[in-house]
């Protein structure tokens, strides 16, 4: 399954490693503030309208 | 009759865009499909990438970073360039659509950098025989990452949001003028290690020019990583359209 | 303008007004480099252009935030801002005023300094002129950056972050200016292009910095 890397996986692989990581951590990041921010709104709309 | 002056162009369309209420009706509506398309294109581009390209001659498997590094890269450009348009609209149009994406787009454009340098010194090691190298390619992407950090220090350090996005429009247009002229300077002060352009459509004529075996598979990877910065702008911005709305209804809330 | 350039000189001349600080500061710097890098004469000289122009540079930095700082905290800058003197004038005249007493005193120390780094003599004419013309950038870019984080409370590391990118390509051709003249090489190519920063500089920033300042004191 795995691909023969040669003497290169240490390499190749910690790229792969930290780009997805860094990539998860920024979607993360996004999506959490996303929820908090609606969630606020939410609250705030439904007290202003109330 | 003229007809010319009814139909809606493109650019009519798009200008509407700047009314927080038809952007956020729109942007919901897209996000789910550019969200789903950034993940297939990702992946495919990843995984037919790692495991099925095979090793190049003299790069061995180290290739196989291109697909991280490349896009990356090219993102972490386009980041700079989307928050130059939208510091310009701002300025120009005063539209808070606008300057509210270019403040979503700052972060991914930074971590976009951060993996285009990050891969960049892991491929360079091995290949270069040094983690880092004041090579004129990855001294432009330090400083263009300094560039977005002090972009998004500015935008945090000022409490009014008007006056934030005026401040950080006027810095990221000098900085763009001055990205540019250090892109050149680089240049100047160090013919480099980089190749010549790395993505050409010519044949495999050019030696140092990739094939077709593995252009594909970046092309796929090209096309995740620019669905994804897509992705997180519009779920940025409509982050931050909310954030100026709730930040409204609160101080109403403070003078009621 | 002639009046606020004049008046912000006398201010920084004055005692308390930091003249000197930049001076000291470069001295300083110079002198610890041997001490971090080790006496030995030749690596020195081959380093030195870089260490000059750099110190030059930090010692520039340490000052921008006077600029606009003291006169905004006091309330002159509002004064101003209502004066029929337009920001675009306040701007000019303030990064003038820091030139003469920053830029220009640190251009002309550098060679001496470069004794203490054994530069050659001749290429430390060539770094006093490669500061003369790279200094009016550092001023102009700096006084841009302290108009930007001007409302900003402890905004000093900030305005490091702000305006050290900006500064890289001026100390690029400069430093780089006076390694080729130290190799021997054609060094004019160099000192142009660094001029034209100086220059270009001069050209937008004010713009630039005008809006800022308009912004700033809304």
């Amino acid at each position: 399954m795995m691909p023969d890397l040669g003497k290169y996986g240490l390499e190749v692989n910690s790229s792969y490693v930290l780009s997805l990581l860094a990539l998860a951590v920024i979607i993360g990041l996004y999506a959490k503030r996303s929820r908090a921010v609606k969630r606020d709104l939410a609250a705030m709309e439904a007290v202003h309208d109330a | 009759m003229n007809n010319r002056s009814i139909a809606p162009t493109f650019w009519d369309r798009f200008w509407r865009l700047a009314n927080p209420k038809v952007f956020m009706g729109w942007s919901g509506r897209a996000l789910p499909w550019v969200a789903a398309a950034a993940g297939l294109f990702l992946c495919s581009g990843l995984i037919w990438g790692y495991f099925f390209t095979p090793d190049d001659i003299r790069q061995g498997s180290t290739v196989k970073i291109i697909y991280l590094h490349v896009p990356a890269a090219l993102m972490a450009i386009n980041g700079y360039l989307l928050m130059f348009v939208g510091a310009l609209v701002w300025l120009i149009r005063r539209q808070h659509v606008s300057v509210l994406a270019a403040k979503a787009a700052a972060p991914v454009g930074m971590v976009m950098t951060l993996i285009a340098l990050a891969t960049g010194a892991i491929w360079g090691q091995p290949m270069w025989g040094t983690y880092w190298v004041w090579d004129p390619r990855l001294t432009s992407f330090l400083i263009l990452f300094l560039f977005y950090v002090g972009y998004i220090a500015l935008w945090a350090a000022i409490e009014d949001e008007d006056t934030a996005a005026d401040l950080t429009s006027v810095l990221a247009i000098v900085g763009a003028v001055f990205a540019m002229l250090s892109r050149y300077a680089v240049l100047f002060w160090n013919q480099g290690l980089h190749q010549g352009t790395t993505v050409t459509m010519a044949d495999g004529a050019q030696q140092d020019n990739i094939s077709n075996v593995f252009f594909q598979p970046l092309l796929l990877s090209m096309a995740g990583f620019g669905l994804l910065f897509l992705t997180l702008l519009l779920i940025g911005t409509r982050t931050e359209v909310r954030s100026r709305r709730l930040k409204v209804l609160q101080a109403r809330e403070r003078m009621e | 303008m002639i009046q606020l350039f004049l008046r912000d000189v006398g201010l920084s001349v004055r005692s308390g007004g930091g003249f000197g600080l930049a001076l000291i500061f470069f001295l300083i710097v110079v002198t610890l480099i041997p001490f971090a890098l080790g006496p030995d004469q030749t690596a020195l000289a081959v380093i030195a252009p870089g260490v000059l122009w750099l110190g030059a540079l930090l010692a520039c930095l340490l000052s921008l935030d006077r600029i606009f700082g003291l006169d905004f905290e006091d309330g002159t800058l509002d004064l101003l801002a209502t004066s029929p003197l337009p920001p675009e004038a306040v701007y000019i005249a303030k990064a003038a005023a820091h030139w003469l007493t920053t830029g220009l005193p640190l251009a002309l120390a550098a060679p001496v300094l470069g004794v203490l780094l054994n530069l050659d003599f001749e290429i430390g004419k060539i770094l006093c002129l490669s500061l003369l013309l790279g200094t009016p950038a550092l001023s102009l870019i700096g006084a841009f950056g302290a108009s930007l984080t001007l409302g900003v409370k402890r905004g000093g590391l900030l305005l490091s972050l702000l305006v050290l990118p900006l500064y890289v390509p001026s100390l690029i051709f400069g430093a780089q200016a006076v390694r080729l003249a130290g190799q021997g090489l054609a060094y004019d190519g160099a000192l142009v292009l660094l001029s034209a920063i100086s220059l270009g500089a001069a050209a937008i920033l004010p713009f630039a910095s005008g809006a800022a300042l308009r912004i700033n004191l809304r």
